[in-house]
């Protein structure tokens, strides 16, 4: 029970990372005749009246989940100067802001009321999943346009003003069956998840149908609970009993790494493959990360990979701020990128009303084809979810390797 | 072949619960209260060992010795404070509920001061243990240790029970408080004795537990402790050689329920035979009708 609140705890805080990019434009009223917005724009190209779109983004800059909330929002800024640098959005400057949300909902809901008042037009967040379900409560009410780029709970984008970069929960055990299949890394599979969590028995289930649908073989689905998680050696022993040459794991490190000291010590070794939740296995302390060596897991971004992007992203990042960027950076730096593209595509200026602009975010988000540090080409549909190749990394040495 | 490899598996989840039970029916057989908060004695001296073990490089022994000289001393702290004002209480439950009260206060104290990140625990059994046909069936280190050394706690404690006069003492104390007072008997002195060999007891189950399942946090525990009870009254609580045998046959039982009935029902089979066992035969297999005089 108690470590269920942690668990829930700590997806709580990579959905406040998620909901801080999205800004909406608070300029002149949306009902802008020709008229008005044909001078607005010309102003603008003078640059006369220096009319910019406000973006914000909110997440937890403080306590737990800080890590979580500076990178959404270091990436989220890095993103803003360099569109700045190549000349903004539409020939308009970005301006932003953030706000911390403590990881709690409703400070994440002063943090939206704060960065509304600074005249935001378009949300990026908030980073952890309640916060961003708590604050898409009040940008559906605003109708201002709201891009989550870690909320990952289902409910994140209930409503028609909310998209998000990265996955959802069970929509990774999807993307995990694909990458199985298309890399052809098993052909019997073992599964051991967690029944009393709705993490990862959501996440269970879509793999399972998901694994049907591309002929891979599930030789055993074993499940445990929060009050029985110390012996593994039934579920590993049966997934090995029943040649399982592949391990999925959709539940969180902390219960894998026993996994992986216990199969360790009965002399199994298929690969193991993990989500989001396996993120954090090379921190625990004092753990042989000898033992996570080869396991795989799901997620959108490498720091090592050698694309471009990539590359020059990771650069700016460690100058600008002395650490390595993780996945929620990455998710956040492409998220400013996609309000820029769909920006452009209807020709959007900052003088149209906030709810103006969020309609015309929302025709064109599932009008465009982004592509990114997470994925060469993401597309979305009304429902607000991506639809992208999913990635994979190795754990080699001790540290993260693209898998490709 | 795989139904022995099962069955050697719940040999040793049997043999921690063996080992975690013993100290619970200690103190329960002399003092005749339930101390809920034994399974968080237990993670306390995990905690012990895991910290010395890192500030010493590794040198688990001495962080095994220090772990049960604190953890003793933990547990007669505890009983003076929490325990012995309320022993002249009016209701039993007044003395259970503030068992309860200190199992939380440890784990909160222990979430404070380590924070609620897992720590990977280095096993302090170094051996790779027995491997018979070819390496198809291994008995790990851990549980030939766990199991030699639940042995061995039970030999001592039986000795030390029915052959030293404190050993009597303590005898005394459990069958009437009022009449050993009158033999002369120090019953407080007997009773802050028994939690201290309880709580000793703790931290050697502990450095086990944890090197049995190497993940060690502020709950770490709980669950093993509250299953170690459901042993120690399937074995007949207060009953020692009882307490040993209850570990086995729950481990084995969990084991085997999670392998041919299903991996999520096996808690509810497990505390089903409580309840069973309570209704059967409330006394356990090993535990003795006491006789209501009036």
């Amino acid at each position: 029970m108690k470590k269920f609140k942690k668990v829930i705890s700590s997806l709580m805080a990579s959905a406040l990372v998620v909901s801080m990019l999205a800004g909406c434009t608070d300029a002149a009223s949306t009902e802008t005749t020709d008229a008005q917005a044909q001078p607005a724009q010309e102003a603008s190209s003078s640059s006369d009246n220096g009319a910019t779109f406000k973006i914000g983004a909110i997440g937890p800059l403080t306590g737990g989940a800080a890590a979580y909330g500076n990178a959404v929002c270091n990436a989220a800024e890095l993103a803003v100067e360099d569109i700045n640098a190549a000349g903004g959005i539409n020939g308009y400057q970005v301006e932003y802001n953030k706000e911390d949300d403590e990881l709690n909902a409703e400070k994440s809901v002063n943090a939206y009321n704060t960065l509304k008042d600074w005249g935001m037009q378009i949300l990026v967040g908030s980073t952890t999943s309640a916060c961003s379900i708590a604050v898409s409560e009040y940008t559906k009410a605003d109708n201002m346009f709201q891009l989550t780029p870690s909320g990952s709970a289902e409910e994140c984008v209930t409503y028609d003003n909310v998209f998000r970069v990265c996955f959802s929960d069970p929509n990774q055990g999807i993307a995990s069956a694909q990458y199985i299949a298309d890399h052809n890394l098993a052909t019997k599979i073992g599964i051991i998840y967690d029944s009393s969590d709705v993490y990862s028995n959501g996440i269970y289930q879509k793999f399972a149908e998901e694994a049907k649908n591309k002929n891979l073989e599930i030789v055993s689905a074993e499940a445990f609970t929060q009050d029985n998680n110390t012996d593994f050696s039934v579920q590993l022993q049966k997934a090995k009993d029943a040649g399982a040459d592949l391990v999925f794991l959709p539940i969180y490190y902390k219960d894998a790494s026993l996994i992986l000291t216990q199969a360790n010590t009965m002399g199994y070794a298929p690969t193991f493959f993990g989500v989001d939740g396996m993120d954090g296995i090379l921190t625990v302390e004092n753990f042989d990360t000898k033992l996570a060596e080869g396991v795989m897991l799901l997620t959108p971004f490498a720091a090592d990979a050698t694309d471009d992007l990539t590359v020059n992203f990771v650069k700016k990042y460690e100058e600008k701020y002395g650490e390595t960027p993780n996945q929620f950076a990455a998710d956040a730096y492409d998220a400013v990128f996609i309000i820029k593209q769909a920006i452009e595509a209807k020709g959007a200026t900052p003088d149209m009303s906030t709810a103006d602009l969020c309609e015309a975010l929302k025709t064109a988000m599932t009008e465009i084809e982004a592509a990114g540090l997470t994925s060469s080409k993401m597309t979305w549909d009304a429902s607000g979810e991506p639809n992208k190749e999913p990635k994979a990394v190795v754990i080699k040495d001790g540290a993260y390797v693209s898998a490709e | 072949m795989s139904f022995l490899t099962y069955l050697i598996n719940g040999l040793s989840l049997g043999s921690i619960y063996a080992i975690i039970a013993l100290g619970y029916t200690m103190v329960y057989g002399i003092a005749k209260m339930l101390n809920f908060a034994h399974g968080d004695f237990i993670m306390v001296g995990c905690y012990i060992i895991f910290s010395v073990s890192a500030a010493l490089s590794g040198n688990s022994l001495v962080g095994i010795v220090i772990a049960v000289v604190l953890c003793t001393l933990l547990g007669i702290t505890t009983e003076f404070i929490a325990y012995r004002p309320l022993r002249g209480a009016a209701s039993p439950l007044a003395v259970l509920i503030t068992a309860i009260g200190v199992s939380y206060l440890l784990e909160n104290v222990a979430l404070l001061i380590f924070g609620a990140d897992i720590k990977s625990f280095t096993s302090v059994i170094k051996w790779e243990g027995l491997s018979f046909a070819g390496g198809e069936l291994k008995i790990q280190g851990v549980t030939v240790i766990t199991i030699l050394v639940s042995l061995v706690i039970l030999i001592a404690l039986q000795l030390f029970i029915n052959k030293t006069k404190q050993g009597q003492a303590m005898l005394a104390v459990a069958e009437d408080k009022g009449a050993a007072t009158l033999m002369g008997i120090n019953v407080n002195k007997t009773i802050m004795l028994t939690f201290a060999i309880g709580s000793a007891l703790a931290a050697i189950a502990g450095a086990l537990l944890c090197s049995a399942y190497p993940s060690l946090s502020p709950y770490t525990g709980a669950m093993p402790g509250i299953k170690a009870f459901v042993a120690a009254v399937l074995g007949g609580i207060g009953s020692v050689p009882g307490a040993m045998i209850g570990g086995l046959v729950l481990g084995i039982v969990e084991i085997l329920s999670k392998t041919y009935i299903s991996s999520q029902l096996s808690d509810a089979i497990v505390f089903g035979i409580l309840v069973v066992v309570l209704l059967v035969k409330p006394t356990g297999i090993l535990g003795k009708v006491i006789q209501e005089k009036v």
